[in-house]
Formats: structure tokens, C-alpha cells, sequence
């Protein structure tokens, strides 16, 4: 049993995540219908698509700091230009997915520490934000918000998305060539260069992929929040990396997993409403949640452990 | 002369100050000289609290990659909070205070070196968990009440001395013995050989978690009595007093000329990026811009810097 879940990292998270369900359908049945399921995840969409956005930042050794920054302007963005004069918003958002990539080939080509440089990025971002909507505002464009209330038939909108975006993350990050030479940069840059590959253009492909999925991740808060703010993401830094480490991701070596880090993001989401219903008082919400980041990473540790000493 | 200013050029914190008496020097070409009094107090006051938990974030940083320190504003929450809390406005319990803010802040960081050396949880995330825990027993202490702090507490930290802002000179005593101990003490010799190579440092005989839990201690005991000062200096705790501090406390390290790679620290530029940081909101301020082109500055103004300082490393 305990060697299974060592040799499938996916195992663990996934458990996490189902024993949570399990207890939150306990305590509040009535969650357990379509309506419900939508209601409990329905935030869980941006959360995912922001830590994939991490992720890719991850996988290539580097932390994102700005993250959180980024998606507020994105959200700024799509609230105002996007909404009104679509063409403008779209160049914008497409120039914003350049400015990662390039951020990215300053990071490796200057040797410059991630962590410093997104941390002074995120001074930008806002900066950026607050010159766009001094004050919350904007309006969601009418053909997203109707993307993200959209009803399936059998699952929830939420549910359906998440799927589709693991699968999908998954084929383009653990299947394709491509994604397998990105995870290669975080485990082996030096042997991936000897391989005769261009570092420059990998680590501004992987920035910009986290650029992309930053991007997807603004849009899909505002067409469930409908407006937006300056600081309406900022706590998305945070749990994008919980994200990541909790779906199974490590700091270094490549080592991710796109259907964990999806996992991981619902897990979050989920964590918040599971505190609701246990009529905590508010006052201890916060910290609920860092003590299930703790548990859940004990729990990951007693697994990896024994697997080290079963060899 | 010329060997002495080749050697001046040649420390990393010269760089933040150079920066800092620039912004210093744009905002008294704005008011033609005036104020510059009062300009200077009030940098070393609000920039003294920034090189207080600089100091103990250079410290975890200074003990190698992926060590980082993410509590400290949840860690100045909560001592602010439970020592405000503590004296209750009565005269005379300064000290009592204070023994209570450094108690929290020794049980901060024992917590948070439990979680990295017990749980092998990597000290970003579990910084990151705990200070959720830590924000939430602020709340819990809180209660949404502000307590004012004793009056003579209140007038000691917002007071002066020989013209010097009484929180500069506290802050200025934490690093000269920051100072001492990193460059002349063998703890400091352990804490940046362990920063350097971990498994060199450990073969060697250095007790390299002995100095991590000094150091995590150290860096929560820091922001606690930084947290201490700001509450009674601005008339009491509010929950959100520690938000700006988590990346200034990252961002004066890196400015200020520390490796942040690790095994090498340097309490000089702390100082000077702390000044810096809090002049050229000044500045920006005082040419009138608005709040978001002021952010986009000083990111822009940062990353420079962080460019500056790492190209000058290349040549060298």
C-alpha cells in the first residue's frame, strides 16, 4: 500500500483531495448535488489555471513571486480594454505573454534570481493595474461571463473545466517533446544545453507559458467575479506555489506533475468551503488552511520516506 | 585617494547608498534644500523598521538557496498584537512588553524550524503554512480592538535622541551585534560556511542544524520586536501592520549587495536599501505621481538595481 503511493506521486494528492470531499459531503449532504458541486469549485478554476501558470516557472528551477500581480492586471485588463474595445485588449494581453517570455530570458541570460526580479515585477504589475482601475471596477466581457456560467449536462462547469485543463496541461507538459525538454531544463540544464538545445529560448518558452496560463487565469476571475480590482489576486502568489507542492511538484529538478497541480488548486478551493461548513469561527479560518497544508505534506513525507528506505 | 575610492566601489552596499543619497539629492533639487531635516528623520524612523527584519531575512538568506523567511509579517502581527495586548496601556510595562514580544517570537521561530527540520518541508512552504497559523491567532487575540500602547512607550518609540530617531538607534545596536556576531564570532563563521556548502560544512563539524534553528529563531525574534516598535509607534497593532514587510524584507537583502545565492551577508547594505526604499517613495511622491506609476518606479527602480549589481559581478 505505502509503496504504492511512493511509486505513484499522483496517488497521494488525489487521496487528499477525495478523503477532503468525503468529509465535506459528511458534514453538509446536501453540497453532494449538481448546484452544490459548482458552488464548492466554482472558484477553483482560476486558482488551477494560476498554478499551472506557477508550475511552469517551477519546472524550470525559478520561483514566481508576481504571479499573484500578474492575474490582477490581467483581470484589470479584461475588465476595461477587453471589454470595450476587444482588439486593444487582446494586443495587450498578447504583449503581456511576451513581456514573461522576455522576463524569462533576462532571468537566465543575466543569471539574474527569479525571486528578486518577479518580487520587483509584481511592484510593476500593480503599478500597471492601479494606472488602469485606480479603483474596483470594470466590466466582465458578456461572451466570458457566459464561458464560465455555462451548465453541462451531467457535470458541473467547474468539474468539466478542471478535467479538461489537467488533460490537456498534461499531454502539452508530461507528454509532448517539447514539455519533456522544459522538465529536462529544471532536472539538467547543463546536459540539456550539451544536447545542443537553446536555454535562452526554453526558459523564455517556459515564462511564457506561465505568462499564457496567467493570462487564462485573469480572464476566467472575472467572468465569475464579473468586475475587477487591483488587488483582487494578489493571494493567488501564494496559493499557486501550496498549489504546485501539494499536487506533488518539488522546488527542483522538474520534477511537476500538471494533473497534480490541478489537484493540488482543488484542493485549496475545496479546503475553504470544508472550514465553512465546519462552522469554524472565522477568526481560525486561515489558519485551518495552513494546518491542511501541513497535514497533507506529513502525510506525503511518511510516503516518501519510506520509500528512500525501501529503496 | 584613488585606491580608496577603487576599494569603495568595489563593496556591494555602496551601491544602495550611492542610490539612496540620489533620491535623497532628487527630492532636495524639488524643494530647493528645504526640509532636508525632516526628510532625513523621517527615512531613518520608517527605514529603521525595514533594516530590523532585514537584518534577521539577510541572516536566513545568508544560510544558502531556498532558505527564506515568508512569517515574518504574521510573526510582527502577532507579537505587536499579543504584547499591546499584554500591557494592557498600563504605565511601566514596557519591558513586560517587550519580554512578551520576544517570547512570541522565539516560539515563532522554534515553530517554524520544527516544521523545516521535522518535517523536511521546504522553508518557503513552511514559513508560508505557518504564518496563516500565525495570522489567525492575531485575529483570535485581537478581536478587532485596538489597544493603544503605554503612553511612555508610545513617546519613547515616536521620540528622539541627539537629534536621532529612537527607533534608528535601536535598529542601528541590532546591527552592529548582527555585524559583530557575522563577522567575528565563529557562529558567524558556521552560519556562512553552512551557507556556502551545506555537506562541506556539515563534514567539517559545523552543527549546520544547530545554526539553522539559531538563525530561524533569530529572524522571528527580529520581527517580533520590529512588530513591537511599529505598534507603538503608530498608537497600536491593526492586523495588516506587517503586510509591506514581506517584500521589502526580501527586497533591502538583495539591494543592499547580499548574495542571495547564500554564504554572504552584509549589514552595511541593509541600511542603505532600507534609507533607499523608503526615499524613493518619497521622491516619487513628491514629483507628484500618481500611486500606480509610483509602484511601477520603484519595481522598475529594483530591478535596475538587481541588473546593475549583477552585471558589475559578471566583470568582476
Amino acid at each position: 500500500m505505502i509503496r504504492l503511493f511512493a511509486r505513484h506521486r499522483i496517488l497521494l494528492p488525489a487521496v487528499s483531495l477525495i478523503v477532503l470531499l468525503a468529509a465535506t459531503f459528511y458534514l453538509q449532504p446536501r453540497a453532494m448535488s449538481y448546484f452544490g458541486v459548482n458552488l464548492l469549485f466554482n472558484l477553483a478554476v482560476p486558482i488551477a489555471l494560476a498554478t499551472l501558470a506557477q508550475m511552469m516557472v517551477i519546472m524550470v528551477n525559478d520561483i514566481d513571486l508576481s504571479l499573484g500581480a500578474f492575474i490582477s492586471l490581467v483581470a484589470c485588463i479584461t475588465a476595461t480594454y477587453l471589454n470595450d474595445q476587444p482588439i486593444v485588449g487582446v494586443s495587450i494581453l498578447l504583449a503581456l505573454i511576451t513581456a514573461y517570455a522576455f522576463l524569462g530570458a533576462l532571468i537566465h541570460r543575466l543569471e539574474l534570481p527569479a525571486i528578486v526580479v518577479t518580487l520587483g515585477m509584481s511592484f510593476v504589475w500593480t503599478g500597471l493595474a492601479l494606472m488602469i482601475l485606480p479603483s474596483p471596477g470594470g466590466t466582465a466581457p458578456a461572451w466570458l461571463r457566459s464561458v464560465m456560467t455555462v451548465k453541462p449536462p451531467l457535470l458541473p462547469m467547474a468539474v468539466v473545466a478542471a478535467v479538461l485543463i489537467s488533460a490537456l496541461s498534461h499531454v502539452l507538459v508530461m507528454r509532448s517533446g517539447i514539455g519533456t525538454v522544459l522538465r529536462g531544463v529544471g532536472g539538467n540544464a547543463a546536459s540539456v544545453a550539451r544536447a545542443g538545445w537553446p536555454l535562452l529560448r526554453l526558459k523564455a518558452l517556459a515564462y511564457a507559458l506561465a505568462g499564457f496560463f496567467g493570462v487564462l487565469s485573469g480572464m476566467a476571475l472575472v467572468g465569475l467575479t464579473t468586475s475587477a480590482d487591483a488587488n483582487i489576486a494578489l493571494r493567488y502568489t501564494l496559493l499557486s506555489i501550496a498549489g504546485v507542492i501539494l499536487g506533488g511538484g518539488e522546488f527542483v529538478g522538474g520534477r511537476v506533475s500538471a494533473v497534480g497541480a490541478v489537484i493540488g488548486a482543488l484542493t485549496l478551493a475545496l479546503a475553504a468551503s470544508f472550514l465553512t461548513f465546519l462552522r469554524l469561527s472565522p477568526d481560525w479560518q486561515i489558519g485551518a488552511q495552513g494546518a491542511i497544508l501541513i497535514l497533507v505534506l506529513t502525510a506525503r513525507l511518511i510516503f516518501t520516506r519510506r520509500d528512500r528506505s525501501t529503496g | 585617494m584613488m585606491t580608496m575610492v577603487k576599494s569603495l566601489i568595489g563593496r556591494p552596499w555602496i551601491w544602495s547608498w550611492i542610490a539612496a543619497a540620489a533620491s535623497f539629492a532628487l527630492i532636495m533639487g524639488l524643494t530647493q534644500g528645504r526640509g532636508a531635516g525632516e526628510l532625513a528623520y523621517a527615512a531613518l524612523s520608517f527605514g529603521a523598521f525595514t533594516a530590523i527584519v532585514g537584518l534577521g531575512q539577510m541572516m536566513v538568506i545568508t544560510l544558502g538557496p531556498g532558505n527564506v523567511d515568508l512569517s515574518i509579517p504574521a510573526t510582527m502581527t502577532l507579537a505587536g498584537t499579543v504584547a499591546l495586548k499584554g500591557m494592557g496601556s498600563d504605565p511601566g510595562t514596557a519591558l513586560l512588553g517587550l519580554a512578551i514580544a520576544i517570547g512570541v517570537g522565539c516560539g515563532a521561530g522554534l515553530a517554524n524550524f520544527a516544521l523545516i527540520y521535522l518535517l523536511r518541508l521546504p522553508p518557503i512552504i513552511a514559513t508560508l503554512a505557518a504564518s496563516l497559523i500565525y495570522q489567525s491567532l492575531a485575529i483570535w487575540s485581537n478581536r478587532g480592538l485596538r489597544i493603544k500602547p503605554p503612553a511612555g512607550l508610545a513617546d519613547f518609540a515616536t521620540g528622539r535622541t541627539i537629534g536621532i530617531p529612537n527607533v534608528a538607534l535601536i535598529g542601528l545596536v541590532l546591527s552592529v551585534v548582527v555585524w559583530i556576531v557575522l563577522e567575528r564570532s565563529v557562529f558567524g563563521r558556521w552560519l556562512l560556511g553552512s551557507g556556502q556548502n551545506l555537506r562541506a560544512a556539515r563534514l567539517a563539524g559545523i552543527p549546520t542544524e544547530l545554526v539553522r534553528a539559531v538563525t530561524y529563531t533569530t529572524v522571528a525574534v527580529l520581527a517580533a520586536v520590529a512588530g513591537y516598535l511599529l505598534a507603538s509607534f503608530s498608537g497600536g497593532a491593526s492586523l495588516n501592520m506587517g503586510q509591506e514587510y514581506l517584500l521589502s524584507s526580501i527586497a533591502v537583502v538583495v539591494i543592499g549587495g547580499t548574495s542571495i545565492a547564500g554564504g554572504n551577508s552584509n549589514v552595511p547594505g541593509i541600511w542603505g536599501a532600507s534609507l533607499f526604499l523608503f526615499l524613493v517613495v518619497s521622491m516619487l511622491n513628491s514629483y507628484g505621481f500618481g500611486a500606480g506609476v509610483r509602484m511601477l518606479l520603484t519595481g522598475l527602480i529594483i530591478i535596475g538595481i538587481v541588473i546593475a549589481a549583477s552585471t558589475r559581478r559578471v566583470r568582476a
